[in-house]
């Protein structure tokens, strides 16, 4: 039963005062450190990518090698849901849909990228220098944080991580598919490697989030009562502190992936194969 | 050895500027070291606070060069010959003298936590917990309250007006501790994101950083009490849940 209850030894407490005078120089920062190097790669790196990823969602060819004799398929397009595919995963999108298909599927790791925990962290600094770093005044007026629209919504984030799971099984499908070559044989090329690792990347990415952390134990207070969950907490709470290397990894090796897919399928290189 | 520039805030309430002082370096002294030669020999009414001068009190907290800092735990080799030392007090908090400033925002706030209730008693009249359920909160309490996690927040640091609806991360592990133990009953959800601007905090780890415990406050405090809240009212997953399988709340929801 859902009960509210009052602290009334709360109420005699003094009112917080502000607007009294502080110390110290009125200025920006102090710091004499290079505290603007961080937020400028930061927004770099990120601007570097939004601008690939556009110019690979609307490219809209060259992204499965199967031509090449590779069954390579680039994640930008996996799952492939529409008709039009050059290897449709799953038809669900009729062929009245003829945009490219990475923008349904996109949606959703970005999605899940928007709302992350470390991304919230490196687009606040780098992008709304709110604050750019740690005793460096922000330039807002006003701030609310989280607390109002439109950031509220990223207390959603676990639903974005729930289809995060998904495309992790469905990138690992498509590695493993990488091993597949013609004449139902079994091999291994550049690409195959390529594909494994960007699978392995998503998955530490994934299954090191805060909220997998939460959804797996982290909501419990009786560790004792769930030995199961408390096991898979403590194994995704060693990959946590990590989650900014992965978030990094992942999204380099994202882009080079499709890169490396759409260069073979493109016939700008040949993809050597190992056996 | 050679000498150290330092500049150090002087002043109250009706102002203040930074004023230069010169002192021959010694080897192996900490910046509070200075601060205590500087004023024996130059600045005898020099406010500083401290106590232990062994990073065990939060005390000796202030901004050296721009950063939040223990003035007992800086190293004064860890600057470049020649360079400047800049000693100013903490930037969020109200000054009183030099490099005192009044803290009392901190223990208001405290005071507002809503205490352990912890649940029946077992039949034989004793409490039991285990390890596993208590270790997270015992991070927590290694909090020293220097309140440098709460100077660099930006959410208070930039916008004094929020100081009237936000606990700040100290305030947060405390807040935390109390959420996780495993004897508690009390619901401090509602309040935290209501009235303690649980909501307002924007996760950019400034907290973490200048932690001198090295706790992390964003990651193990701050983010598991976020995602509380998003189980507790922005689930719909969680809410169906609740009602197909007619779970309800165990704990007590505490409003003020």
């Amino acid at each position: 039963m859902t009960t509210t209850n009052t602290n009334s030894d709360n109420n005699s407490i003094t009112a917080v005062e502000i607007g009294k005078p502080r110390g110290g120089p009125n200025v920006k920062t102090l710091r004499k450190d290079k505290w603007w190097l961080q937020p400028l790669f930061t927004s770099i790196g990120l601007g570097l990518f939004v601008i690939y990823g556009i110019w690979a969602a609307f490219r809209n060819g060259n992204y499965f090698a199967g031509a090449m004799g590779r069954n390579y398929l680039s994640p930008f397009y996996s799952p492939c849901v529409t008709h039009g595919c050059q290897y449709t995963t799953v038809p669900i999108v009729g062929s009245w849909y003829n945009i490219s298909p990475a923008i349904i599927i996109l949606i959703f790791p970005m999605g899940f990228r928007m709302s992350c925990y470390y991304y919230r962290k490196a687009y606040y600094r780098s992008f709304w220098f709110s604050p750019p770093a740690c005793a460096v005044s922000e330039p807002h007026k006003k701030y609310s944080g989280e607390s109002k629209f439109p950031l509220i919504l990223n207390n959603i984030h676990r639903y974005f991580w729930y289809a995060a799971v998904v495309f992790g099984v469905v990138l690992t499908i498509d590695a493993v598919n990488a091993f597949r070559f013609p004449n139902n044989q079994i091999g291994m090329g550049l690409g195959t490697v390529v594909l494994v690792i960007n699978a392995v990347l998503i998955w530490l990415y994934t299954l090191s989030c805060h909220s997998c952390r939460h959804l797996t134990g982290g909501k419990l207070n009786l560790f004792s009562k769930a030995p199961i969950r408390l096991w898979f907490w403590k194994k995704v709470s060693k990959i946590n502190p990590h989650h900014q290397l992965f978030a990094w990894l992942s999204l380099i090796w994202i882009a080079f992936t499709d890169f490396y897919v759409y260069m073979v399928a493109s016939n700008m290189i040949h993809d050597p194969r190992f056996f | 050895m050679a000498d150290l520039n330092v500049k150090l805030w002087r002043g109250d309430e009706n102002g203040g500027e930074l004023v230069d002082y010169t002192i021959e370096a010694q080897e192996g002294e900490v910046v509070l070291d200075v601060v205590h030669r500087i004023q024996a020999s130059q600045a005898p009414d020099l406010a500083v606070r401290w106590n232990c001068k062994a990073g065990k009190c939060g005390s000796c907290s202030a901004e050296i060069n721009g950063k939040p800092s223990l003035m007992c735990m800086t190293r004064t080799s860890v600057f470049e010959p020649g360079e400047t030392i800049t000693i100013t007090p903490m930037k969020t908090f109200p000054i009183i003298r030099d490099l005192v400033t009044d803290v009392s925002f901190n223990f208001k706030m405290l005071k507002k936590v809503p205490a352990l209730k912890p649940k029946a008693r077992e039949a034989d009249g004793t409490y039991r917990m285990f390890q596993e359920d208590i270790e997270r909160g015992q991070e927590f309490r290694k909090c020293i309250e220097c309140f440098l996690c709460q100077n660099v927040c930006h959410v208070i640091r930039d916008h004094e007006e929020n100081k009237t609806n936000y606990a700040g991360p100290r305030l947060f592990i405390r807040y935390a501790d109390l959420e996780m133990h495993p004897l508690d009953t009390n619901d401090r959800l509602s309040l935290l994101q209501d009235k303690m601007g649980l909501g307002m905090c924007n996760i950019t780890k400034c907290c973490t950083e200048v932690c001198p415990e090295h706790i992390h406050i964003t990651d193990n405090a701050i983010i598991p009490l976020k995602e509380r809240v998003v189980g507790d009212r922005y689930d719909p997953l969680v809410w169906l849940g609740k009602k197909i399988f007619r779970k309800s709340k165990t704990k007590v929801t505490v409003t003020e």
